[in-house]
């Protein structure tokens, strides 16, 4: 051997028993990892990826348990040491970082404080000098003026900024190992670009061994040297990165890349995601003349754009106080005009805090704006103070939103849910009718009709968002407005909602704002696009234009920093939509 | 910091006013004032000269004008029943349920709080699952009879305790205190764990509930990941954490065992402010209640503000939030 193998897993077998069965979240899974290289698991939520990389560490949730296989650290084994021992290896010759950046440090200790007490339990150097190199640590990991930066606490740092303290925690000792899971996940696309550049370095120049535990084929094609996919706790494929994902061998992984939004080519649909069981692709056409939900389109089509947003700007108050002076505003959105038309799928992109979300629940009356005129359909909306003036326009308008788990009512059944907004306009004349509608509305999204009689607990994430569409469609709108409508959703499951979305658009003709932080998701949602950035419409452009030709900086440094993918394969994926072997 | 310490006192003087304003219509206008001062034999015209002359005639605000003035340096009047000034009354007693309500909070905390944190950390031992269901008991058995099986077993039975009152006090200037006797001390054991049961039982479910939230929170995690060990994961970084939501139920709880040591004072006996309060209910003695009641307001406000503080203390975030929103 060259090289010294770092980490050796053999057949590692992890259960979680239950009262009524054993869980085998981890099975037969053997993998390895030489110093400097840097291994992704990749895997959707349920593979067990994130059990593996607690079973390195020794922090497997109870009762959780390793039932077979070994662990080896530099050649020793480490998986089955007391818990004392394990101990004294954590920290010191593995780190460890988490997703969430802002839950991962202790709230109420200053930055210093945590270091230096991680920095002495390892290497005992003495107070003044682990103040010296907590200090050290800040500045590696790229925190400007890390002398007064120690001293303060975790919630005066920006998400990127902890987690830059959560690497330097993680490097504290020096360790040979360090496992990331899900290291970026909560981050925008900006900062990842950052941590990612960061933690490549440190890998590479201090020769430290790093497993990436993450979903995102973006992160595992930027940083990886190898990677291994895993699959309800089997590892499917395992080898170097630019063969994964440039000629997948295993049909789980062929689906798994091509179900990931390419960032380069427009396609017309994603091919079928077959691999998931989840639900069956939708095959029922919906004709839009006999339909219920094309009944009864009384709007007669103004000229000119459905909806227009004349130069809207919204303010929050952060701070107030009795004296206007004295307050202190967040303007969210400043001076933004665009316009929708009819048929057309409006994208809106930017990073967490740009306004986005704002401008949406703007439009469909969740806010009022500070100043501007929103016009629907030629009236404006703004002029309407009656609530029941507004009404009919409501009913033209729905919304979903990002998170499928909180956005339905759990003591619903699914069937009263999605029931509700056809009652409340009054779009059927008896119960019986109601329940006929509704039942076909789940048929279309691909739920089938006998899911009306359960609780939105019994469906996963992406059953719930189809029960959100759903419940949009049943007041038979022609705007829809979807808010991140897929980001916290596994990859495939994305790739199956936006088919869903792209064909109810092609056949009900509707007219959609789209608006999500992932430009790939953009790039094949949307016909034109505007991108925000801190409350400002920076740039409003026909989507292929936009990503080919960026006119506007902050355009093109938002592209730049998007993961290439390069080198993905292009099997069965062209422009042209093909059913995948599988 | 000073500008919410400044504002949360504003809000306590509002608050005051408006206990002051019930405390005075319940002197003012609940029953006749002149009939409860005077004889049966006085005559009309004597009573119309003290009604005069007592200002019961002056316009409302002018009256409670002058009752808030009063109430401010505890002045209260004269107490039907014991034909003393209330504020006299009132400092006689003050003492005993101080220190009464004093060892019951030590107690309650410093039981609470490791047994809160044992039941958390230990979540499925036989010791926890006892001291739950003790707890429960503690929660569910009404203080009185917790408080007269006390006497009745240790008092009567065993006769090791006494079974009413404060026992041998000292005198130190106005305060009379029963810590430096040993029939005092004595006389403190069941009254006080009388009243401290309830608030510790409280205390530690409150606290096993926040500890086991906090144990499960990314930063926990993160600690042990980084090697650190047990014990100053649950205590460094656990405990603290814990300890800011339980900073608000125990001020208010203390606020509760100072207000409603009522119950315990009447069985033991004891002769606090508690006891004053419940004759003066007895005899209709109107100011001694209208002062109970603006008294035990004012203990409240007082601790509230305590509380309000000591979350600066505890908690970073708090301090720097304005920094962080003109950063922003």
């Amino acid at each position: 051997m060259t090289k010294l193998t770092l980490l050796q897993i053999n057949n590692l077998e992890i259960e979680f028993p239950s009262r009524k069965s054993v869980l085998r979240a981890v099975d037969n899974v053997s993998l390895s990892l030489e110093k400097g290289d840097i291994l992704g698991i990749v895997g959707e939520s349920g593979a067990g990826k994130s059990t593996v990389g607690n079973a390195l560490i020794g922090l497997l949730e109870p009762p959780g348990q390793m039932t077979k296989g070994e662990i080896f650290l530099d050649g020793n084994r480490i998986d089955n040491l007391p818990d004392s021992e394990k101990q004294k290896i954590r920290g010191k010759k593995i780190g460890m970082i988490f997703q969430d950046p802002l839950t991962s440090l202790n709230p109420l200790q200053t930055i210093e404080h945590q270091l230096v007490e991680t920095i002495n339990l390892h290497l005992e150097l003495g107070e003044n000098d682990a103040r010296q190199r907590a200090v050290e640590l800040l500045d590696q990991v790229g925190i400007p003026d890390p002398d007064v930066r120690v001293k303060q606490y975790p919630h005066q740092f920006s998400g990127g900024m902890r987690q830059r303290v959560v690497v330097a925690l993680a490097l504290c000792a020096e360790p040979n190992l360090i496992i990331a899971d899900e290291p970026t996940t909560a981050l925008d696309v900006s900062i990842q670009a950052q941590i990612l550049d960061l933690m490549r370095g440190l890998c590479k120049e201090k020769q430290v061994g790093m497993v990436i535990i993450t979903h995102d084929m973006g992160v595992i094609a930027d940083i990886t040297d190898r990677v291994a996919v895993m699959y309800r706790g089997r590892l499917v494929e395992h080898g170097a990165t630019e063969k994964i994902l440039g000629n997948p061998d295993h049909p789980y992984t062929q689906s798994l890349i091509s179900a990931v939004p390419r960032p380069d080519i427009k396609l017309i649909r994603f091919p079928k995601v077959t691999y998931i069981e989840d639900v069956a692709e939708k095959n029922t056409e919906i004709d839009i003349t006999e339909h219920w939900l094309g009944k009864a389109r009384e709007y007669e089509t103004a000229p000119g754009p459905l909806v227009e947003l004349k130069n809207i700007s919204m303010r929050f108050t952060t701070k107030p106080a009795l004296l206007r002076k004295n307050r202190i505003f967040l303007d969210a959105v400043n001076n933004v005009s665009l316009d929708i038309h009819e048929g057309e799928v409006f994208g809106l992109v930017g990073e967490s805090g740009s306004g986005k979300s704002t401008v949406a629940r703007i439009i469909c009356g969740l806010y009022t704006p500070v100043s501007g005129a929103i016009n629907f359909a030629g009236t404006e909306l703004t002029a309407l103070k009656k609530q029941s003036d507004l009404d009919p326009f409501r009913k033209q308008m729905q919304m979903i939103f990002q998170d499928p788990y909180s956005s339905l009512n759990p003591r619903m059944r699914v069937l009263d849910i999605v029931a509700e907004p056809i009652l409340f306009h009054q779009l059927a004349e008896t119960r019986r009718e109601v329940e006929i509608i509704v039942k076909d509305l789940l048929e279309h999204v691909g739920l089938g009709a006998q899911s009306a009689v359960r609780y939105p607990h019994e469906f996963s994430g992406g059953q719930r968002q189809r029960i959100s569409i759903a419940r949009a469609l049943a007041t038979r709108p022609r705007f829809l407005i979807c808010d991140e409508p897929t980001s916290a959703l596994d990859v495939s499951i994305q790739a199956q909602i936006l088919n869903l979305l792209k064909d109810l658009q092609e056949e009900l003709g509707l007219t959609m704002l789209f608006i999500s932080h992932d430009l790939p998701v953009i790039r094949q949602m949307c016909d034109r696009v505007g991108v925000m950035k801190d409350g400002f419409l920076c740039e409003m452009k026909e989507t292929e234009v936009l990503f080919e030709n960026p006119a506007h900086e902050y355009t093109q440094h938002l592209l730049n920093l998007m993961p290439r993918l390069e080198g993905l394969s292009l099997e069965g994926l062209d422009m042209q939509p093909q059913p995948n072997q599988n | 910091m000073l500008a919410f310490i400044f504002k949360r006192l504003l809000q306590s003087v509002v608050v005051m006013l408006t206990v002051a304003l019930i405390a005075f219509a319940l002197f003012r206008y609940v029953g006749d004032p002149i009939n409860n001062m005077v004889g049966q034999d006085t005559t009309l015209e004597e009573r119309a000269e003290l009604k005069e002359r007592l200002g019961l005639n002056d316009p409302f605000i002018i009256q409670f004008y002058r009752f808030v003035r009063d109430a401010s340096v505890g002045e209260f009047g004269l107490s039907y029943q014991h034909r003393r000034p209330v504020k006299e009354l009132i400092a006689e007693r003050l003492p005993a349920t101080l220190e009464l309500a004093l060892v019951s909070a030590i107690l309650a905390l410093a039981i609470g709080i490791p047994m809160g944190v044992y039941t958390a950390l230990k979540r499925y031992g036989f010791l926890s699952r006892t001291f739950m269901t003790i707890s429960l008991v503690g929660v569910s058995l009404p203080t009185f009879l917790i408080g007269i099986l006390l006497i009745l077993f240790f008092g009567v039975i065993l006769r090791w305790l006494p079974t009413f009152g404060r026992g041998d006090i000292v005198e130190i200037g106005w305060w009379t205190s029963g810590f430096l006797t040993a029939s005092g001390l004595k006389s403190l054991i069941m009254p006080s764990i009388t009243l401290a049961l309830f608030q510790m039982t409280l205390i530690m479910r409150l606290v096993r509930a926040e500890m086991l939230e906090v144990l499960r929170a990314d930063f926990i995690k993160f600690a042990r990941a980084r090697g650190l060990p047990t014990r100053a994961v649950h205590f460094r970084h656990a405990l603290k954490n814990t300890l800011v939501p339980v900073i608000t139920i125990t001020g208010l709880q203390l606020g509760s065992i100072i207000a409603f040591a009522i119950i315990t004072e009447s069985v033991f006996q004891w002769p606090g402010m508690g006891l004053l309060f419940i004759q003066a209910i007895g005899e209709v003695d109107i100011p001694v209640m209208a002062a109970y009641l603006v008294l035990i307001a004012f203990f409240f406000v007082v601790i509230n503000m305590v509380v309000d503080i000591l979350y600066f203390v505890v908690d970073p975030r708090l301090r720097v939030d304005k920094a962080l929103v003109n950063g922003q």
